[in-house]
């Protein structure tokens, strides 16, 4: 059991105690920077530094860095495939005609708009993952409820809550299951269909939970000035976002890396987008975030090097063993403790090698745990919160009642039933 | 005097004609709005929850913030249009049960509109937002309904027990 690690190369320089204390304090400072970012720097400011002084000072083995490196490299690339991806879908309107869309069928009434919403949201999450849901899907929402002159509450609670909820389909939907994808050695489809009734199942519960929530808000109506023209579809982006997701199919079934067909699908837009002039290829390069894929890659060498000092015997204890229905629940549970207290981002980093070893269904059991979780707390983490609260960022004071009330109805509920879900897939499709 | 009519989303028009029918017509009208602070806050939490994707100005908290002043501003001009009479727009941000108890503070009557679950008429016809308005209003409170007002008939029979 433990982390999954080569045979103990090269000798170590340091004590393993110092070498503990050491990787454990950079992951709290690159934590606590990510969270706090002094000055306004990018997270990769700090994370690749101190990356750079856990190698450099035998923390971590030079073979386990490199492997982490390699671990992570595609991950990182088809994260950055799907972000472009997304964004250049945007730019060619595709976000716009879905409040088009939304505004048109939900014909002035709230509840059909907030079943829209949930179309909607949980579609785009689950294809263009949850940061595209958040930044680009947010506001059109927004724009969409103040469109009809409906209450935008609910519609805006939907929409963020399913950017973690709906996150559980398809590896590309969110990093932490790009993660977990890595790990587990599933292929794309399977995954997905691992992964298909649990992804229906949290969303019905947030569903239901919702409607009953914010049922005053949805009783009084809307009132909708004029006809809403009917929405201009962007038709090349939408073929090319379906040619994606067949890719995906495709390059799973040959035995290709999936993130190819991302490539793909972005190198289309992007070509397109290029050739009328409509993007510059430094606007393309943005959108890819590199600084947040350093990050992402920093993080997982210093989160490697605390699991490889001891973190994975300590923690090794704790983390239930098997695929029963009570072992997933146990590990789904950890997982979104973990989430709530850290950020799901470092949770899933140290999670993974601790349940890998029991097989793909502890695997995703974590990744139900890391996605539905954070919407338990505001700002997706204690640590974020806290720290959110002491410099007061928004001068305003956000009342968290009513978000945790509303966590704590969906979040239990939709993390149990995704799990016997997914204990339910487990033994009708096999892991 | 001075008359508050609380325009909020669905049911302002309700309100609006109150006014107009209500209203003595020497006094100030003062259409108010309230935007509610939690729900750019909904969107700065889920973006903050991104850890590492640095951007604040992608923060959607930001956008939402902007279109909500665009929304309440517009909302506004629909309602003066449908009162065609002189008024005074109030945009204030915040709680807004808070708010509109605040904003109707000195006046004479304050409007509102019945906003919850009116196919059943009782306690639960008020959302949790007018319940307290109509709780903590600082002065007389003029309460409406957004559609037609129902019958005397719907009124249901008294309870059989209970009376010796």
């Amino acid at each position: 059991m433990g982390a999954p690690s080569p045979p103990p190369a090269r000798s170590r320089t340091l004590s393993t105690s110092f070498a503990e204390a050491l990787s454990v304090g950079l992951l709290v400072l690159v934590l606590v920077c990510a969270v706090v970012r002094p000055w306004g720097w990018p997270e990769a400011v700090v994370a690749v530094p101190a990356a750079g002084l856990v190698v450099a000072t035998g923390a971590i083995p030079w073979a386990h860095a490199v492997a982490e490196a390699e671990r992570l490299g595609p991950v990182i690339g088809f994260l950055a495939a799907v972000l472009v991806l997304a964004q250049l879908c945007d730019d060619e309107g595709l976000f716009h005609a879905c409040g088009a869309w939304m505004a048109r069928t939900s014909a002035g009434s709230p509840r059909r708009l907030l079943a829209q919403v949930f179309a909607v949201a949980s579609v785009i999450t689950a294809v263009l993952s949850l940061d595209a849901t958040v930044v680009l899907l947010t506001p059109v929402v927004f724009a969409t409820a103040a469109r009809l002159g409906a209450r935008p509450k609910p519609h805006l609670y939907a929409c963020t809550h399913l950017s973690n909820t709906a996150s559980l389909l398809l590896p590309v939907s969110n990093l932490t299951n790009l993660l977990a994808f890595a790990a587990s050695g599933l292929s794309f489809t399977r995954f997905a269909a691992l992964m298909a009734l649990p992804w229906l199942a949290a969303i019905a519960v947030e569903y239901a939970v919702l409607r009953r929530f914010f049922a005053a808000d949805l009783d009084a109506g809307a009132r909708a000035e004029g006809e809403v023209a009917a929405p201009e579809m962007p038709v090349f982006a939408l073929v090319t976002v379906a040619g994606t997701l067949a890719g995906f199919v495709l390059t799973s079934a040959i035995g290709v890396d999936p993130a190819w067909a991302a490539f793909a699908g972005a190198l289309v837009l992007a070509v397109r987008a290029l050739a009328q002039r409509r993007t510059a290829p430094a606007a393309i390069v943005r959108s890819a975030a590199v600084p947040f894929l350093a990050f992402v890659l920093a993080l997982g060498v210093v989160v490697r090097a605390v699991v490889d000092n001891g973190l994975a015997s300590a923690l090794g204890h704790l983390v239930p063993h098997g695929t029963s229905l009570a072992a997933l629940l146990g590990v789904a549970a950890l997982a979104a403790v973990l989430a709530n207290v850290i950020n799901n981002l470092p949770a899933t980093l140290v999670l993974l090698p601790l349940a890998v070893p029991s097989g793909s269904g502890a695997v995703l059991a974590v990744l139900l745990g890391v996605n539905i979780g954070p919407n338990l707390t505001y700002a997706g983490s204690l640590a974020t919160l806290l720290w959110r609260r002491i410099v007061r960022e928004h001068d305003t004071e956000i009342g968290l009642g009513e978000f945790t009330r509303l966590g704590l109805l969906v979040v239990p509920a939709a993390l149990t039933l995704a799990v016997v879900a997914l204990w339910g897939s487990l033994h009708v499709i096999g892991g | 005097m001075t008359v508050v009519v609380w325009i909020a989303e669905g049911t302002w028009p309700a309100c609006v004609d109150a006014a107009r029918v209500h209203a003595p017509q020497d006094a100030e009208i003062v259409l108010l709005h309230v935007s509610d602070q939690d729900v750019p806050g909904v969107a700065h939490g889920a973006f903050a929850g991104l850890l590492g994707r640095g951007h604040r100005e992608r923060d959607p908290g930001n956008r939402v913030e902007h279109l909500a002043t665009a929304s309440a501003r517009h909302l506004l001009a629909a309602a003066a249009d449908r009162l065609q009479r002189p008024c005074a727009r109030l945009e204030r941000t915040g709680r807004t049960e808070r708010e509109v108890v605040a904003a109707a503070a000195g006046a004479e009557l304050l409007v509102l509109a019945r906003d919850g679950d009116r196919t059943r008429l009782g306690p639960h016809s008020l959302g949790p937002a007018t319940r307290f308005v109509v709780d903590h209003a600082p002065c007389p409170v003029l309460l409406v309904w957004p559609e037609p007002a129902p019958g005397a008939e719907t009124l249901p029979p008294p309870p059989p027990h209970h009376h010796r």
